[in-house]
């Protein structure tokens, strides 16, 4: 039995899965949403990388290059705004985070 | 089922179970330090489909730059772990929902068949040399892009540190360029003072006295 494309396929939604079902279960804590974010960049990257194996396409490898660099700016900033609003508030907890309510 | 297949197997469930703890954990600290396992083992997962520069370039990039700057933010914040995991079971029915319809639809898809995807020639034959052919496409057809990723970054390096630059009110900091610019009379100043004073008059005795 040898490894195919499915075996990947199902490991990144499974990934993917769990993931999205993380942002559910911590949706009070901002701190590890950003984490169940990264996850799902990984799920599909494992995708990308599944793809650009099995089709012999460096192309998707190159995607992945990308989002990966997009990914760490997209933390390093996440984390900033974070810090700024712990500074502030003195919590992180999503549902304090309402002085834009109407 | 051959050697790959098993470590495939065995990367593929420690990436699952540190996931899992990731969404699960109480202890923010513990779920980075399970998101460092879980990003360790996909880098092997990377290795096993041969795409060697991007496993190394997630665990240099994602391990030790990104996940260590997630670890200090967490460790930084003193995030206090209330009783009730701030509604962790109450949203427990709609994530599972949500979950499901996900899985259902993966499913789906997964079974309507990429099992006719065979693996092509070249990498069964495994004559691709993975960094050199990523390097080529980089720097010849993806070039602009790459660029705009570098710009990409610079953009977050200055809004992160303009976001948390902040002044500190008992700062004893000196601006260099005004003390350089200072001038002598700026900090002294000569007074003409006679050499000698007149004694002041004393009050006559009588005027008091008199009042």
């Amino acid at each position: 039995m040898t490894l195919t494309l499915t075996h990947f396929l199902t490991l990144g939604a499974i990934l993917f899965t769990l993931s999205v079902i993380g942002i559910f279960l911590n949706r009070k804590n901002l701190i590890v949403l950003l984490m169940a974010i990264e996850l799902m960049l990984l799920a599909v990257n494992m995708n990308f990388v599944a793809f650009s194996h099995y089709l012999g396409d460096m192309h998707g490898q190159v995607f992945v290059f990308f989002i990966l660099t997009v990914a760490a700016a997209e933390s390093a900033i996440g984390l900033a705004i974070l810090v700024l609003l712990f500074r502030n508030k003195s919590s992180i907890r999503v549902d304090e985070l309402n002085a834009l309510k109407g | 089922m051959d050697v790959t297949t098993g470590f495939f197997y065995f990367f593929s469930a420690v990436l699952l179970f540190a996931a899992f703890r990731v969404v699960t954990a109480r202890n923010p600290v513990h779920a980075v330090l399970y998101l460092m396992l879980a990003f360790s083992q996909a880098a092997a997962v990377w290795m096993l489909l041969k795409a060697e520069f991007l496993a190394i370039t997630l665990v240099l990039v994602y391990l030790g730059a990104v996940m260590v700057l997630f670890l200090f933010v967490v460790m930084m914040l003193d995030i206090r772990i209330e009783g009730d995991r701030w509604g962790f079971w109450q949203n427990f029915p709609l994530a599972l929902l949500i979950g499901g319809v996900i899985a259902i639809e993966m499913g789906a898809i997964l079974s309507g068949g990429f099992g006719s995807v065979t693996l092509s020639p070249a990498a069964a034959a495994g004559q691709i040399e993975n960094t050199k052919e990523l390097g080529k496409l980089l720097y010849t057809s993806y070039l602009y892009p790459l660029e705009i990723a570098a710009v990409i970054l610079l953009v977050a390096i200055i809004a992160a540190i303009a976001l948390t630059l902040r002044q500190r009110k008992d700062s004893k900091f000196v601006d260099a360029s005004e003390q350089v610019r200072v001038k002598a009379r700026d900090r002294l100043a000569v007074v003409q003072v006679a050499a000698t004073r007149e004694a002041p008059v004393p009050a006559p005795a009588v005027e008091e006295k008199q009042a």
